[in-house]
């Protein structure tokens, strides 16, 4: 294929080779010479005080080589684990986190000892003589009642268990309330969900007696914050940590934040000075690692009777867990988004973030878009069943529509067409059609329903000015670093990294194509911390592209603008007439004077340079973006509920997507799949369920935690619209979360929608059988 | 405290000292070294760890490798004949049947044996064989358009011969 075409283009991934022959290299799939075994002890408690712990058994059975308790750890490992601002800079009260419990335990899962031993199943063996007298706690379970004064404190002592109550305005809210003709209210769910990456999570660390220095190998969305934040805590200088993540088997957002095994791991490693491993198997998981989503919203909108949008008031109760995440509070960003596609006089959204005993909640894909779409999105739909109105014309009358669009909030939308999306979906199920076939079927007692979801996400973390103060001080801008050897073959190095999107080879179609130089000369290193430059920023909310592509976009250009001078001397012709065509430069219009990409690469290392050029080829760009990005896009869901049974069959999935110029249409689609099965998984089968008395964790497994196989899910159709970015050159914005923040919403409208003739306004989630069926009944109830 | 086990591992006999407890997939990663094979969970819901035992496709955490002792086991890293991939490889390659890859594996195997018991499955054969895998990345629709494609390919005999045919070498 030329290479002017490669943006754009269908270009099967490089990275699959590998991973179908079974060649990958996930972190497990790799030990180093002499690997030990750590077992994680973990509080079988969601709150209780460690009266005693005891190692002797474990210490003394066979293969074991160390014990190590908090003490042992506090002598290694310094301060608390971070918590970054994220979109609530004021928090009232955040727990210190160190990554092993000595005294309080606050979550099932949290660790109290490890073993580690000579092989897996002696750690295993050991780690349940490891003897620990508990004093079990209240435990605090649910978000509500945590907030009541009589409640029990998720840490002992504690004056409440707010973390954060923070509220934010947008625009003038009280006149939009003033001037309402309806306002309808409801409370929306959004359950606790296990992101469930098919790969758990490993930890390998490794000292290196030269040089002293220390290896982690774990499966990571940003490397370079790992080694940032575990080089501080071992009091390591970050020269001497090296992360290194190859084939990470899917992320979602839960390989994000540090976790307690990335610091247990490697100190444990120090300690004994020898390679540990450590595996978590998918139980582990459950209890472990990071949940996502687990709010509610109180929410109130006012309009005018003809359908026009006023005001918004909501308050969100997120439920943090036992610690604040990292990056926890970044689900607040749910508020600011609350006010979707459309106009409005004024938001007021408030964010209470709630400590409870279970695991800390953090991103998970959509990390507070998802939420911020369902609401606006179920509440324009209620709005039109108050109004008589048809949900469609609804969001037609409010669509937000000249750009750059500043929503209430102040966030800036960079470029959109809302009505065409919507339009293209529209016609693509026959919306007339359907809504006849509706009726119809209504008729015959079958309860067919529409959904529709019209949402606007914001991804490319993002500009310097606004990252900067939500990290604590790291700008969320990303480094890429394109390095040309004499033989013309080039190494492109960028900081952030794939757990599945295929950057290897999008990234490899934008260097090829600035470089005019075909796509099996590109070589795209990541997720080693040791390459490329002083720091990366990782992969999460839709960013790779539009920030990391971007920069290895620049780095490239710089290589081809150098590459031009020292051919422009090649040529003895001015710089001015030098054209770079088709991997050529070539002087205008004199095509035959002309030097290859590979011969210039050549010269770059020889004697003969332009008067005060250096050797070498290579560069350095850092994209700090001035916006962030704004794709949007309009799905249907058509779906039919089983009075009888409850069970939704969903009929027709349609996704009309816009994120901008597309690099590779194939991987882009994928993504939409993917994102729009994750929506619907938490649409009707997904939840992290506790105990609400005990606080124990009911979903432990993949038995009773319900990821949808291929039989429960639909083959959605797609289409999409391109409206280019205007915030970077290549025109791009996201498309990693889109399909999981548009789905739940236009699921739960179809099913609420089908419920409508029982008088059923709202669905909560999962809309499974039982739960419907349930409300059915009440409904039929005289 | 082991037991000798022999197996015929992708067409190579190896004889190996187990501990009686050790599941098979830890045998085939950890003594075997092909580590193709992956672990999703620990309840036999996930199917990553799926390998063709004696031409059957078994969960290799459900299986002991003492139990898997004389018996013939395929993993993914012997469905290719050198360069050439087997027709479902290709095709997962081909229909972007792939993400993160860490499912993969259990699947194409999965899906061997679903198309050597039946080689022109419909769709909702295909879903009903494969739902005992589970994929986070792709929403299963490419995974379905793979083994379409693979199923297209070798009953024309376009590409490589069948896994059935292999396993029983």
């Amino acid at each position: 294929m030329a290479v002017s075409q490669l943006v754009g283009a269908r270009v099967q991934r490089r990275e699959d080779p590998r991973l179908i022959t079974g060649h990958g290299h996930y972190t497990d799939d790799g030990e180093p010479r002499g690997c030990t075994a750590l077992q994680v002890v973990r509080s079988p408690h969601p709150h209780a005080l460690i009266r005693s712990l005891d190692t002797a058994r474990a210490v003394a059975a066979p293969g074991v080589l160390r014990v190590l308790v908090g003490a042992d750890f506090r002598a290694v490992l310094r301060g608390t684990m971070p918590v970054t601002p994220s979109f609530v800079a004021d928090k009232r009260q955040v727990p210190e986190r160190f990554p092993i419990a000595d005294r309080e335990v606050v979550y099932q899962g949290e660790p109290v000892a490890v073993v580690v031993a000579l092989s897996r199943t002696a750690a295993a063996d050991a780690a349940e003589l490891v003897d620990v007298d508990y004093e079990p706690l209240q435990a605090v379970v649910d978000p509500d009642r945590a907030l009541e004064a009589d409640s029990a404190r998720t840490h002992a002592g504690a004056p409440d268990n707010v973390c954060w109550d923070v509220t934010y305005t947008g625009g003038d809210v009280a006149a939009a309330f003033a001037e309402a003709e309806v306002v309808i209210r409801e409370r929306i769910g959004q359950q606790r969900l296990a992101p469930t990456a098919m790969e758990p999570r490993v930890v390998i660390a490794e000292p290196d007696p030269y040089g002293g220095r220390l290896t982690i190998r774990l499966g990571s969305q940003n490397p370079h914050f790992i080694r940032l934040f575990v080089s501080q805590a071992l009091g390591m200088a970050e020269t001497q940590v090296r992360v290194v993540s190859r084939d990470v088997g899917g992320g979602f957002g839960c390989k994000i934040s540090p976790y307690p095994e990335d610091y247990l791991v490697p100190a444990a490693a120090r300690l004994l000075g020898r390679p540990v491993r450590w595996v978590e198997t998918r139980s582990e998981a459950m209890v472990g690692t990071s949940h996502g989503r687990g709010q509610v919203y109180d929410v109130e909108v006012a309009a005018k009777r003809d359908g026009t949008l006023l005001g918004m008031r909501l308050t969100q109760i997120l439920d943090v867990g036992a610690y604040c995440g990292t990056f926890g509070a970044f689900q607040a960003v749910a508020v600011y988004m609350a006010p979707g596609a459309y106009r409005w006089r004024g938001v007021e959204g408030r964010t209470v973030g709630v400590l409870t005993n279970k695991v800390p909640t953090d991103p998970y894909r959509g990390a507070g878009r998802p939420e911020g779409t369902h609401l606006v999105e179920r509440m324009v739909d209620r709005l039109a069943g108050e109004l008589g109105m048809d949900p469609a014309e609804v969001r037609r009358r409010n669509f937000a529509e000249a750009f750059p669009f500043t929503n209430p909030f102040g966030l800036v939308y960079d470029s959109g067409d809302y009505g065409r999306t919507l339009a293209r979906a529209l016609d693509l199920v026959d919306y007339p059609a359907l809504r006849h076939r509706q009726a119809a079927l209504r008729l015959q007692g079958r309860y067919l329903g529409i959904g529709l979801s019209t949402y606007v996400e914001i991804c490319g973390l993002g500009p310097s000015a606004a990252t900067a103060a939500a990290t604590g001080g790291i700008a969320l801008v990303e480094g890429a670093q394109v390095r040309v050897f004499p033989t013309g073959s080039v190494a492109v190095y960028v900081g952030t990294h794939a757990q599945g999107q295929g950057h290897d080879t999008t990234f490899a179609q934008i260097a090829a194509a600035t470089l005019g130089i075909p796509i099996e000369q590109v070589e795209l290193h990541h997720g080693d911390t040791d390459e490329g430059t002083g720091f990366g920023y990782g992969t999460y909310g839709s960013r790779s592209l539009s920030v990391g592509g971007m920069a290895i976009r620049g780095a490239t250009i710089k290589v081809v603008e150098k590459a031009r001078r020292l051919a422009a001397h090649l040529l003895e012709a001015d710089e001015a007439d030098v054209i770079f065509e088709g991997g050529r430069f070539a002087v205008r219009g004199s095509p035959a004077a002309s030097r290859s990409f590979a011969e210039v690469a050549l010269a770059a290392y020889g004697p003969d340079l332009p008067h005060g050029m250096e050797q070498g080829l290579e560069a350095v760009h850092y994209f700090d973006p001035a916006n962030f990005v704004w794709p949007f896009g309009a799905h249907v869901c058509v779906a039919e509920v089983d009075a009888e049974t409850g069970q939704v069959t969903i009929d027709r999935y349609v996704a009309v997507d816009d994120c901008g110029t597309v690099v590779n249409p194939m991987i882009v689609d994928g993504q939409i799949q993917g994102g729009i099965a994750q929506g619907i998984a938490q649409a009707l089968f997904e939840e992290v369920v506790y105990d609400p008395d005990s606080g124990q964790l009911r979903t432990g497994t993949l038995l009773d935690y319900l990821v949808p196989t291929m039989s429960e899910l639909p083959v959605p159709e797609l289409s999409r619209t391109v409206t280019p970015s205007p915030i970077n050159a290549l025109g791009v914005k996201g498309v990693g979360e889109a399909g999981t923040i548009a789905a739940s919403a236009a699921v739960i409208n179809a099913v609420s929608d089908a419920l409508q003739p029982f008088g059923i306004r709202h669905v909560d989630m999962p809309a499974s059988p039982d739960r419907l069926w349930r409300l059915i009944q009440e409904a039929r109830r005289p | 405290m082991g037991e000798r086990v022999t197996m015929t591992i992708n067409g190579m006999s190896h004889e190996d000292e187990v501990e009686p407890r050790t599941l098979l997939v830890h045998h085939l990663r950890e003594t075997v070294g092909l580590t193709g094979t992956h672990v999703g969970c620990d309840t036999s819901q996930c199917g990553a760890c799926t390998v063709l035992l004696d031409g059957d496709a078994v969960k290799s955490c459900t299986v002991l490798a003492v139990q898997a002792d004389g018996a013939a086991i395929t993993t993914i890293e012997g469905m290719a004949r050198g360069d050439e991939l087997h027709p479902l490889q290709q095709a997962f390659w081909d229909e972007h049947g792939l993400q993160c890859g860490y499912c993969t594996p259990g699947f194409i195997m999965t899906a061997a044996k679903l198309l050597s018991d039946n080689p022109n499955p419909t769709d909702d054969e295909i879903k009903i064989g494969l739902e005992g895998n589970l994929c986070r990345c792709t929403g299963y629709v490419n995974i379905l358009k793979a083994v379409r494609t693979a199923s297209r390919r070798m009953l024309s005999g376009s590409t490589a011969a069948s896994a059935s045919a292999r396993s029983s070498e």
